[in-house]
């Protein structure tokens, strides 16, 4: 392309203009103050008392990694993680096998079944709790579970959590099963009808291996964002037996303040979440190529 | 799909589309639930078994809006027939308005939490989209030494636990006195939008020919009037859709708000929860304050439906 150098601003200070300061602005807000609490982490600083906070070098990061309560957190996380986005994938899954086919009015069923994973987590939480209520709630009434205890009870309320989050997000992986299902070429199962292939090999033969890139995407994203559920568990109960990673870092930091040792712990959570990031965006990046 | 079906695959085809029916039915149950309880009276929302049929009234959204009393007694018929239609609907919960020494109707905390909610994702996603829109332009158009290092930086920011950047951000704030502010919230929710809406805005820019600039360029443009009489138009649709995700983002986020603000600034998703209290909670405010709050978003979704898939992959994947 040729530079237009003598009419108007150069290429090179037009690109600048236009990401420098974006650049700028997410350093000042999101990096800054990631190191302002960095120091912070090495020491045994409270925000709700007037003491100078005092360095006490890696005791946070210490007593952290060896506190038992802290490694049942992410226990915890762990199994929610892995019952809520096994129930996403194989309902959101489920769901767009069935809707890969001509049905009557497929556009709008899509979007109404996409409703939930649009509303705010924290509303969500809220109105799941009246769905849920042991006495008058709909849920026991329409399965005919009687006085079933839900949120109350501690064995049951961390899937009763993972069900609503399944609620609202199996709709994110049908979205995204539905392009990957959509991209698979038609000659191919014309080709395994000629063969008179069974639909069992039929599907874990074509259409799975081809779906898969795209429903890692949504395994990895959901992975994700389960594992940083903080809302849903939060507004819906207080057991012990659901205090995700998140909740159990809010209440360090804004019920305990213990601020040194939240940064501390806040960094821990950190590093994991870059790591899943990573692989997050390699495989993007590998989807948008082909 | 074969023209000729067998009927094996006819039956097949019924059996699905009845299967997506309840499907449908069962993933909007919660939704019909909450938005049928907005208009119940107080008393059957707590009904063994749960009441589907009832007469639907408006006085819960009478009373979503105003502070109320329990009345000690019967208002008297002349008070009765004195009062607006409003009124009369909360007297026949069991309930009166109550009024300062002046007779002005007392107004409850959710409007004030609503429109603050209403600034709040209006401003930030007005900057977020603007700073991104450019910032976009100069990923898709220029040269950059690292454009993926950082480009996943940008990324980076917004894959943090939300309550992991709200503590150095609470702790910062709490020093520059932007705890509690509309200022304050509105930043934090740019931040956090600024870097989704630099990469699905890319993957729209990226979709415009190259060519129409360089045309607008031999034509006596500047590039700077090129990006804005020619790329801009052309990317309309995508800085609409994009502007719509960032809204409904900050619309909807909890954890900051609920850390970073307490009354002045507070949003709707940190009020409404907080309605519950103690003892015997009013269902029906709650769903009618939720129901009104979820609204916009419903109606965004439908506006919006195109374009899902794309948002909801930072912009990786396009139909």
């Amino acid at each position: 392309m040729k530079r237009q150098a003598s009419r108007g601003m150069s290429d090179l200070a037009i690109r600048n203009l236009f990401i420098i300061p974006t650049i700028i602005f997410l350093i000042v807000f999101n990096i800054f103050p990631l190191i302002y609490s960095l120091g912070y982490s090495f020491t045994d600083f409270r925000a709700s008392s007037n003491d100078p906070a005092k360095f006490v070098g890696l005791q946070n990061y210490k007593e952290l990694l060896a506190d038992p309560f802290i490694w049942n957190n992410f226990a915890i996380t762990a199994k929610y993680v892995i019952v809520s986005v096994t129930g996403q994938v194989v309902v959101g899954f489920g769901v767009a096998m069935l809707l890969n086919r001509y049905i009557p009015f497929k556009g709008l069923i899509t979007t109404l079944l996409l409703l939930p994973m649009m509303l705010s987590m924290a509303v969500v939480g809220l109105f799941w709790k009246l769905l849920y209520d042991p006495s008058f709630g709909i849920i026991n009434y329409a399965l005919g579970l009687g006085r079933f205890e839900w949120l109350s009870n501690p064995d049951m309320a961390l899937y009763a959590v993972a069900i609503t989050d399944i609620w609202m997000w199996s709709p994110f992986v049908m979205l995204l099963s539905l392009a990957g299902l959509s991209a698979v070429p038609k000659h191919l199962y014309e080709a395994a009808a000629i063969d008179r292939a069974s639909s069992l090999y039929t599907f874990f033969r074509i259409t799975l291996p081809l779906v898969a890139p795209i429903l890692m995407i949504a395994i990895i994203f959901r992975t994700m964002e389960a594992f940083k559920t903080f809302d849903l568990a939060y507004i819906m109960t207080s057991q012990p037996t659901t205090e995700l990673i998140s909740i159990r870092l809010y209440k360090m930091a804004f019920q305990e303040w213990q601020t040194g040792r939240s940064c501390a712990f806040a960094y821990i959570v950190l590093v994991m979440v870059i790591a899943i990031t990573n692989i997050y965006v390699k495989y993007l990046n590998r989807v948008k190529e082909r | 799909m074969a023209a000729v079906q067998t009927s094996g695959e006819r039956i097949r085809n019924r059996l699905a589309i009845a299967a997506v029916l309840v499907v449908t039915l069962i993933f909007l149950s919660p939704i019909y639930w909450i938005t049928s309880t907005a208009f119940k009276p107080r008393n059957l929302t707590t009904t063994v078994p749960p009441t589907v049929v009832f007469e639907p009234e408006i006085s819960p959204f009478v009373k979503l809006f105003t502070k109320r009393s329990q009345l000690r007694e019967q208002p008297s018929a002349e008070d009765y027939a004195a009062a607006p239609w409003w009124e009369r609907l909360v007297f026949d919960g069991g309930e009166k308005v109550v009024r300062s020494g002046k007779g002005e109707v007392q107004v409850s905390g959710y409007p004030s939490r609503f429109i603050n909610s209403l600034i709040i994702a209006i401003t930030s996603t007005v900057l977020a989209v603007g700073m991104g829109t450019f910032t976009a332009y100069g990923f898709s158009r220029f040269r950059i030494k690292g454009e993926q290092d950082l480009l996943f930086f940008i990324l980076s920011t917004r894959m943090l636990p939300p309550v992991v950047v709200a503590i150095p951000m609470f702790l910062m704030y709490r020093v520059v006195g932007l705890n509690d502010t509309h200022v304050g919230l509105i930043i934090l929710y740019t931040a956090f939008n600024l870097s989704f809406s630099v990469w699905l805005m890319k993957g729209f820019i990226d979709e415009i020919p190259k060519e129409y600039e360089e045309a607008a360029l031999v034509d006596g443009y500047t590039r700077m009037q090129a990006f804005f009489k020619v790329v801009l138009p052309e990317a309309a649709t995508g800085i609409a859709a994009t502007a719509v995700f960032c809204f409904i983002t900050a619309w909807n986020e909890y954890a900051f708000a609920l850390i970073m603000t307490n009354r002045r600034a507070q949003t709707a998703p940190p009020f409404i929860p907080s309605q519950i209290g103690s003892g015997l909670p009013d269902w029906t405010v709650i769903a009618a304050g939720t129901v009104l709050f979820l609204l916009p978003v419903a109606i965004f979704t439908f506006l919006l439906r195109n374009h899902l898939l794309r948002g909801m992959s930072f912009g990786a994947i396009r139909k």
